[in-house]
């Protein structure tokens, strides 16, 4: 059991937040010119690049008649945690991180518009402070908008995790690294929150089903907090994209 | 809604690694005071008064205190007073605190948990106009120190904030660090020091002698007395290299200037000698030593040495007089020696004790004598000597400087005359770390009404069971009655059920009853006092199983046949309505009263005659008699002083309800262990490792009796043939002595073990747990909550599956019931002496062992054992045969000898019975009395009276025996 040191007596976490609360998010979009759209989102001290290429003709092996196909590549920068640490692209770790984001963005891209074709996300973590699933999502989601890349809904992810404050369980809102090091379970969710849909989810350990309700319930309120976040940073860029294109044109 | 801030840490972790954390500043933190304008607080979050007064001399004016670290940690006995009130603990102290000492830490929380001390914790570190950042260079400490100036100066001109009034309460910061205070006063934080501030309070008599007095340990080379010790980076390295060794210090019982410290890597663990060798450590310390090169190694002296009464002042007494410091060439007895360096850890706790006033009158430095032996003397300072001088009291160590013969210490409370029953009392429970403060607050709120009863809804969920003739069947005063049985005849089979209370009902996991449960582990059980696991209203009425009272239960039903076999075997919650509660004797005439034929009696009579069967079962499985024994006072209704003593009768009914308990155990914990194989509560028994038995062999082949104990089954066939036809209690005494040579059954998680090894040796069966007593025990809660996981009866919890946390669980369990055991085992030692102050006896006793200078010695008729000794000069010790010779008398194991009891109060903190020789009569040794008493010694063995007086008798622990296996 995670222990109640998760939980301070007055009710906040080890690193200052409540519960319920997300870390600071801070995202960009529109950070390379090179390819077609790309993203640099912040959660905390998570620091995640993407950039999408694409939609273009699939190579004939990977081409479907029934819609484009997701490539994912997700990689670490070596740098990214406190021990530098060679990491080997398509190792076993980030290939089934490349698996999993395939399958949320997949959910979110409308898929059945480009048959015959391929669109590809690349995910670089520059920086890893915990949850750097959860934030690779949230940016690629972001690239794709900047690709426009038509999408049914924002794919959020945020994970959750179980704490008690005295008796009462208190699941906390988007785990960072101290707190996942300490043992708890982790639920991680990708969801689409204006449907209501999942799209992944993954259990770090095993959870009682007691308090499963409550930490999804938990995590699928930080979808939506995520949603807001990321649906005002789109509206931002796209202002700001206007104005600089008048500037442009004038 | 929250602003951010990110900061950055070095730290150094093998090889250095710099962390990043993210540390998040609030603007929606709360400052709790009263007298607060600006704060958005509700009313529940108030917890510092508007109006304050003030209750020390040196300031008149209205005033909160903020601590420094320091002050909580040496001066935390002063803050568990009542005095101080309107205290600010900044989150910077609590965690330094929680850092260095997690004991205090506990305490300080509890302090904080009481609403009537108005303690405030403030969350200075994530207030974003408290949060002080690291300079470069700036030590930890440094910064800390800072941050809490600067918390007090926000709070000040907080406070000041929309304050027209000049009442508004001001702020004095406590330090005991004097570089602290003069910063704060240049920063205009009005600081004083504890001492000056203790001191000048008005109306707190005694509060001085709590102030600790902390003198860095090291910082006194003047008059040193003891040589330094080395510094932690320095052991560190020691260690490291192997120069230096770490181990944990073990103080000598006999000789307060011998220790021993095992040491990983050395067969014997390592002799340290003297006060420059033992160099401040005491019992329980993790010390680092040094181990002299073998030349130096010597033996343990095997002298008898305490400290001298009187203060000898601050020298260090010539050693070598003390010790035997001859050294013995080529001697098994020599042992690696060596001294201690450096401290790595004290593990000081509070000691129980006696003060001894110093002669001088108005004197107000003392010396303390602990209960322990193993503890040294302690000096204290206080100005109640006199009252104190009488009294049992309770000191905590603060440090032992070098120019100090003693530690010092101070004063935290007195317990009560010395002699007094709940003094004593209170010693042993101190003194065997038996949790036994009153339940707080937080566990009371956990209680349902005192008027509750089972709604109706609840049991619709459960098996009705009241129409059901159940009865329950007890030592007599028993109040916390956790089974309950029925039996009756269904067709040609018998269906039985075992009805245990349903304590989980009640104590649900993770809230605060719960986990002071668990802290408790176990009902303790003194002679004339019960300190229950849960509180009063749970153990003696909503769950214990009363007569005639609708109760909430956890069943066990089985279907037997005519032989006792299980066919079936159903568990459900049920709802019961015992019949009758009644005591072993009620229940043995019911049975016996043939007349009786209604249906408690029919029941009980069908339940003895399967239990006969499933005995024998047992029995034939290899399952182990054994006894003990138990003895029970007789204690006066009114003053609670013991007036009798006897050994324990067993009826039958005893054993009718062990051998249902044993059964419903062994269904339960073949339930578990099937549903959890990972983390399951269980109980085993490992088999006594053969040596333990050597001795016990030779004394019984002595009288003619080969045992054979190579596995329980066949050591059991060989007990029940070693019958001496005209000695009946010579079987029970194999009996005794074979419990001698058994190990603890201990509790364990099913997924630490292998399923061999689940084996219980004692019960002959191949898996166990704890059921039926869960009023009592809390391995049985946690069964229960297993059983009702498994069954879907109860909502399940995350925890039951963490095999981690059953382990450390389990750790727990056993600590507390071997301490419990002991502190039972104490209390009747101090029920014993009592009983024979002011008296003597004389008795036929029984010889159990035999030892070098003494025989080991028991007197069946009250069950009490003891040293007889024997002096070297008369006597001559063959080590070979385990025999004593005096002349032509020869006392061996199994003798049957008179003695004569009293009490020696010599040693008001070691009272202990003294058991002298009277037959066989040596000239010398023996006894003498007037020629009178003659033709009492009769060498006959007197049966345990079996007349019960019609005195109340209170409190008999209910302790079956199966609790011992």
């Amino acid at each position: 059991m995670p222990g109640p040191d998760l939980l301070s007596s007055q009710g906040l976490r080890l690193d200052g937040r409540r519960p319920n609360e997300l870390r600071r998010i801070r995202c960009k979009l529109g950070v390379f010119t090179q390819p077609d759209g790309s993203a640099y989102l912040e959660q905390g001290n998570t620091k995640v690049l993407a950039a999408v290429y694409g939609p273009h003709q699939a190579s004939k092996s990977k081409s479907s008649v029934e819609g484009v196909v997701v490539n994912c590549q997700y990689s670490m920068a070596t740098f990214s945690t406190g021990e530098r640490k060679n990491r080997p692209r398509g190792d076993r770790k980030s290939q089934e991180m490349s698996l999993h984001l395939r399958q949320a963005l997949t959910a979110a891209i409308k898929t059945e518009l480009y048959p015959r074709s391929q669109i590809d996300i690349y995910i670089e973590v520059l920086q890893a402070d915990g949850g750097a699933y959860c934030a690779s999502v949230n940016a690629a989601t972001l690239a794709l908008v900047d690709a426009g890349v038509p999408l049914r809904a924002y794919a959020c992810a945020c994970s959750a995790s179980m704490a008690w404050r005295g008796a009462e369980p208190a699941p906390l809102l988007d785990v960072g690294h101290v707190e996942e090091a300490a043992g708890g379970v982790v639920l991680t969710v990708a969801s689409l929150p204006s449907t209501g849909n999942i799209a992944l989810l993954e259990l770090s350990h095993r959870l009682h089903s007691d308090y499963f309700e409550i930490v999804l319930s938990r995590a699928m309120q930080g979808c939506r907090d995520i949603e807001i976040i990321l649906d005002r940073a789109v509206r931002e860029h796209l202002a700001e994209g206007w104005t600089k294109q008048d500037i442009v044109t004038i | 809604m929250w602003t951010t801030k990110t900061f950055l840490t070095k730290t150094k972790r093998g090889n250095v690694l710099k962390i990043v954390r993210e540390h998040y500043l609030r603007d929606d933190l709360l400052c709790g005071s009263a007298a607060c304008n600006v704060c958005p607080h509700k009313d529940d979050e108030l917890v510092l008064d508007a109006n304050p007064e003030s209750i020390c001399g040196l300031f008149d004016y209205n005033h909160y205190l903020v601590l420094d670290t320091n002050v909580v940690l040496h001066q935390i006995d002063v803050l568990e007073e009542d005095a101080l009130k309107n205290v600010i603990i900044l989150q910077t102290v609590l965690e330094e605190v929680k850092h260095q000492n997690t004991a205090i830490f506990q305490r300080l929380l509890e302090i904080i948990g009481n609403k009537k001390r108005n303690f405030y914790s403030f969350v200075n570190e994530h207030h974003k106009d408290t949060y002080v950042e690291r300079k470069p260079g700036e030590k930890q400490n440094d910064r800390n120190d800072r941050a809490i100036r600067k918390a007090a100066s926000w709070y000040a001109s907080h406070l000041s904030i929309k304050n027209m009034a000049e009442r508004f309460p001001q702020i004095v910061l406590l330090s005991d660090d004097e570089n602290n205070r003069k910063l704060a006063q240049e920063e205009g934080i009005v600081a004083c020091s504890v001492k000056d501030y203790i001191e000048n309070v008005n109306g707190y008599a005694g509060l001085t002698d709590k102030l600790s007095k902390n003198v860095i340990p090291e910082s006194c080379s003047k008059d040193a007395l003891y040589p330094a010790h080395l510094t932690p980076t320095q052991i560190h390295a020691g260690i490291r290299n192997g120069k230096l060794h770490q181990g944990t210090f073990h103080a000598s019982r006999d000789n307060f200037l011998e220790g021993n410290v095992t040491v990983t890597g050395y067969e014997k663990s390592i002799l340290l000698q003297g006060h420059i060798g033992i160099n401040r450590a005491i019992d329980g310390d993790i010390v680092a030593i040094e181990i002299f090169p073998q030349e130096e190694w010597r033996q343990p002296s095997d002298i008898v040495l305490e400290d001298k009464a009187e203060d000898p002042g601050d020298f260090l007494e010539e050693e070598s007089q003390l010790l035997n410091t001859k050294k013995t060439v080529a001697n098994d007895d020599i042992c690696p020696t060596g001294k201690v360096v450096g401290i790595i850890r004290r593990k000081w706790r509070q000691y129980c004790g006696i003060l001894m006033p110093s002669k001088f009158p108005g004197a107000t430095r003392h010396l303390f004598t602990p209960a322990e032996k193993r503890i040294p003397r302690v000096r204290i300072e206080t100005r109640q000597s006199d009252i104190l001088a009488s009294q049992r009291i309770l000191v905590a160590l603060d440090s032992w400087p070098r120019n100090s013969r003693y530690p010092l210490g101070h004063f935290v409370r007195s317990l009560g005359p010395i002699g007094d029953k709940n003094a004593e009392n209170e010693v042993i429970l101190l003194e065997h770390d038996v949790p036994h403060a009153r339940f707080s607050e937080a566990v009371l709120a956990c209680l349902p009404p005192d008027d509750w009863t089972i709604p109706e809804e609840e049991i619709k969920k459960r098996v009705d069971l009241r129409s059901i003739c159940v009865c329950s069947v007890d030592p007599p005063g028993c109040t916390d009655i956790d089974d309950a049985l029925h039996a009756r005849r269904v067709g040609d089979r018998y269906e039985v059920g075992v009805h245990i209370a349903d304590v989980t009902h009640f104590v649900r996991p993770h809230s605060a009853l719960d986990r002071e449960a668990a802290a408790r582990a176990t009902t303790v059980y003194l002679v004339d006092k019960r300190i229950d696991m849960v509180p009063d209203l749970l153990s003696s009425n909503l769950c214990s199983l009363r007569g005639g009272e609708e109760r909430l239960a956890f069943s066990c039903v089985w279907e037997m046949d005519e032989n006792a076999n299980v066919l079936s075997t159903k568990f459900h919650k049920s709802v019961i309505k015992s019949r009758a509660a009644m005591t072993y004797e009620e229940a043995q005439i019911a049975i016996d009263t043939t007349s009786r034929n209604d249906e408690v009696a029919t029941s009980l009579r069908t339940l003895n005659a399967l239990a006969k069967k499933l005995k024998q079962r047992r029995l034939d499985n290899g399952a182990l008699l054994l006894a003990s024994p138990e003895i029970r006072f007789q204690v006066d209704s009114e003053t609670h002083e013991p007036l009798e003593v006897q050994a324990k009768r067993i009826l039958d009914t005893n054993s009718m309800v062990e051998e249902f308990m044993l059964l419903a155990n062994v269904s339960v914990a073949e339930r578990v262990a099937a549903d959890y194989p990972q983390s399951a509560l269980l109980r085993r028994h490992p088999a006594p490792p053969p040596a333990n038995f050597h001795t016990f062999l030779k004394a019984a082949r002595r009288q003619g009796f080969e045992l054979d104990v190579s596995t329980n089954k066949s050591f059991s066939k060989s007990l029940n043939e070693a019958v001496i036809p005209e000695r009946p209690f010579f079987n029970t005494l194999l009996r005794i002595m074979a419990t001698r040579c058994m190990q603890q059954a201990v509790y364990f998680s099913s997924g630490s073990k292998t399923q061999e090894e689940y084996y219980h040796y004692g019960l002959a069966c191949p898996i166990y747990t704890h059921f039926t007593s869960p009023i009592r025990r809390y391995a049985d809660v946690v069964v229960h909550r297993l059983l009702a996981g498994a069954l879907g009866a109860d909502a399940t919890h995350a925890a039951l599956l963490d095999a981690r946390a059953a382990q450390a669980l389990c750790d727990n369990l056993n600590y507390r019931h071997r301490q419990a055991q002991l502190a039972g085992r104490a209390s009747v030692a101090l029920n014993t002496h009592i009983l024979f102050k002011n008296r003597e006896e004389i008795e036929s006793a029984v010889v159990l062992a035999v030892k070098r200078n003494a025989l080991q010695v028991l007197i069946p008729k009250y069950g009490l054992e003891g040293p007889l000794y024997l002096p070297s000069d008369k006597f001559l010790y063959n080590e070979e045969e385990n025999i004593q010779i005096c002349n032509d008398i020869i006392l061996k194991t199994f003798d049957e000898l008179t003695v004569r009891l009293t009490l020696d109060s010599t040693n008001l903190q070691h009272r202990k019975l003294v058991f002298q020789l009277v037959t066989p009569f040596i000239p010398g040794v023996s006894y003498e009395k007037e020629k009178a008493d003659d033709d009492k010694m009769d060498v006959e063995i007197v049966e345990p009276k079996t007349n019960v007086k019609k005195r109340k008798e209170v409190s008999e622990p209910k302790k079956k025996k199966k609790s011992k296996k």
